[in-house]
């Protein structure tokens, strides 16, 4: 009896000890070679410098039937979307919202203008641009009662085994990381930096883009852009490195 | 629009030797790649760099297929004057793309 | 329906033609090697290119070869009578052999260029400066280029 008491609490613990421990998580930055990381820290030569150009200019564009700019309403991006990055996804109305979903909230209901697409020049561009405002600021995302149950439901579908390979996000990146997958160096997966300049596209990209890399790799369907379990993923991810500095815009292999 | 980023000091001591870096937004498509349904993607890349120090080239650059996407040239020169780089970046498709910057000695 | 007769034949016509045949072609490393050296000898005729005077700058472990940061020095004066007129690099293993041609002269100041390449697969990076007396020198780098694993597009 006492065995099968001591054998349960060992799984428990074990289930848990896939989660990285607070204090040792890395991000991505880490992971890359001088460089690259060199590339990320040059201002003047950071390959996403053109889109946080284009943001800008969008951000003070006036826009749609209202005839607005993002600027009109927030005056100095600087100042007014200090920290707001940093605590998304958020929770708007009753679900949580992303970036970019959020911004294209604003411009349908506040500047009557049609939302950009997803993974468009210019969402990606005013996404790049809006978050670039909270880079240094440490990554705020709260589990409490209204984010809970997504943070949950976030952490169920990175646990879970998808696609051909069979493989679950936990399984490289919570108990693999730091070792080599075809060569390249399997980093945690905390989303620090987004939108990135991802090498690999030679573009900028969100954060649910390269998560459908990352599922077509396991040879899965990739969530739709925008889904519920895209942004249940993605809040989960950020809860998962709450306190991690933002680097927007990030290079990223 | 052509876009481009030029970071040059605006200052700088007589016989300096300064440092330029530009950026341009181009996607340098390698002409070697294929659509899924086999369509080769033609050919579109920046060919040629120009920097002129008040009129006088002082750095060219000639780019082929294997200069990455959103072409970074960094160089140095040497302030001789104060005066105007202009920086001319031109490809296919009729490409061009300029900047201008003043550089003043101190 | 496609039979299977039908679908083989398909799938030959397919690989018969020329674009597609020249991407399997067994004698691609040959040929891309002699393009490599026809660029070089373009360049530097019959001169002897040396190595030295020449740094060359690339990570031997390359994070991504869509987009490899690469600088290249040349040891040299920078002055009316010693300067470095040209610096040429080359990759061997890329489809076409050349990447950037900067033409210097003495009012670089320093010989040193920047940009950002793109290196296809495992090899060499060649770096290869010209100087106004006429010499060649160059410097090679081996580089290590591995595919991401988490691509979008299907293998094909």
């Amino acid at each position: 009896m006492r065995a099968a008491a001591l054998f349960l609490a060992a799984f428990c613990a074990c289930t848990q000890a896939g989660e990285i421990p607070l204090a040792e998580r890395r991000s991505g930055y880490e992971f890359m070679g001088r460089e690259t990381r060199a590339m990320q820290d040059d201002d003047t030569t950071n390959p996403a410098l053109f889109a946080l150009l284009d943001g800008e200019t969008l951000w003070n564009r006036a826009d749609g039937a209202a005839g607005r700019a993002c600027a009109a309403c927030h005056g100095d991006a600087a100042q007014s979307m200090k920290g707001v990055a940093a605590r998304y996804p958020a929770i708007v109305g009753a679900k949580p919202l992303n970036l970019e979903q959020r911004i294209n909230a604003c411009r349908v209901e506040k500047q009557r203008a049609a939302a950009f697409a997803y993974e468009s020049k210019e969402l990606l561009a005013l996404t790049a641009y809006v978050a670039r405002q909270s880079r240094g600021l440490p990554i705020a995302i709260e589990a409490n009662d209204t984010t809970r149950p997504f943070i949950d439901a976030g952490r169920a579908l990175y646990e879970r085994r998808q696609g051909q390979l069979n493989l679950a996000c936990s399984q490289c990146h919570d108990d693999n990381w730091g070792r080599s997958l075809a060569g390249t160096p399997i980093p945690q997966a905390h989303p620090t930096g987004y939108p990135i300049y991802r090498l690999e596209w030679q573009a900028m990209g969100s954060l649910e883009r390269r998560l459908r890399n990352c599922m077509i790799g396991a040879r899965a369907e990739p969530y739709a852009y925008g889904s519920p379990e895209m942004v249940e993923l993605e809040l989960y991810l950020m809860w998962r490195a709450r306190g991690m500095k933002l680097e927007t815009p990030a290079v990223r292999p | 629009m052509a876009r481009v980023a030029v970071t040059v000091p605006a200052s700088a001591k007589r016989g300096e030797v300064i440092e330029i870096k530009t950026l341009a937004a181009h996607v340098m498509e390698t002409g070697f790649r294929r659509t899924q349904t086999g369509e080769l993607l033609p050919r579109d890349i920046i060919t040629d760099f120009v920097c002129t120090y008040n009129g006088v080239e002082v750095f060219r650059a000639e780019l082929h297929q294997a200069v990455a996407a959103n072409p970074l040239i960094a160089f140095t020169t040497v302030a001789t004057e104060s005066g105007t780089l202009e920086f001319k970046w031109t490809g296919d498709n009729g490409y061009v793309a300029t900047h201008k910057a003043e550089l003043k000695i101190v | 329906m496609t039979t299977r007769r039908q679908f083989l034949a398909l799938a030959c016509g397919t690989l018969a033609a020329s674009e597609l045949r020249a991407q399997l072609d067994p004698n691609i490393q040959a040929k891309r090697k002699a393009a490599l050296d026809a660029a070089i000898s373009k360049v530097v005729g019959d001169a002897p290119v040396r190595a030295g005077k020449v740094k060359l700058d690339v990570p031997p472990l390359i994070d991504n070869g869509n987009t490899v940061p690469i600088t290249v020095t040349v040891d040299s004066p920078m002055t009316a009578a010693s300067y470095v007129k040209a610096i040429h690099i080359f990759t061997e293993k890329n489809p076409q052999p050349y990447v950037i041609t900067a033409h210097l002269g003495p009012r670089a100041g320093r010989a040193t260029l920047s940009t950002r390449a793109r290196i296809a697969d495992t090899g060499r990076v060649i770096a290869i400066a010209q100087l106004s007396d006429g010499s060649y020198w160059s410097d090679t780098v081996s580089v290590i280029v591995t595919l991401s694993a988490c691509l979008e597009d299907g293998l094909i």
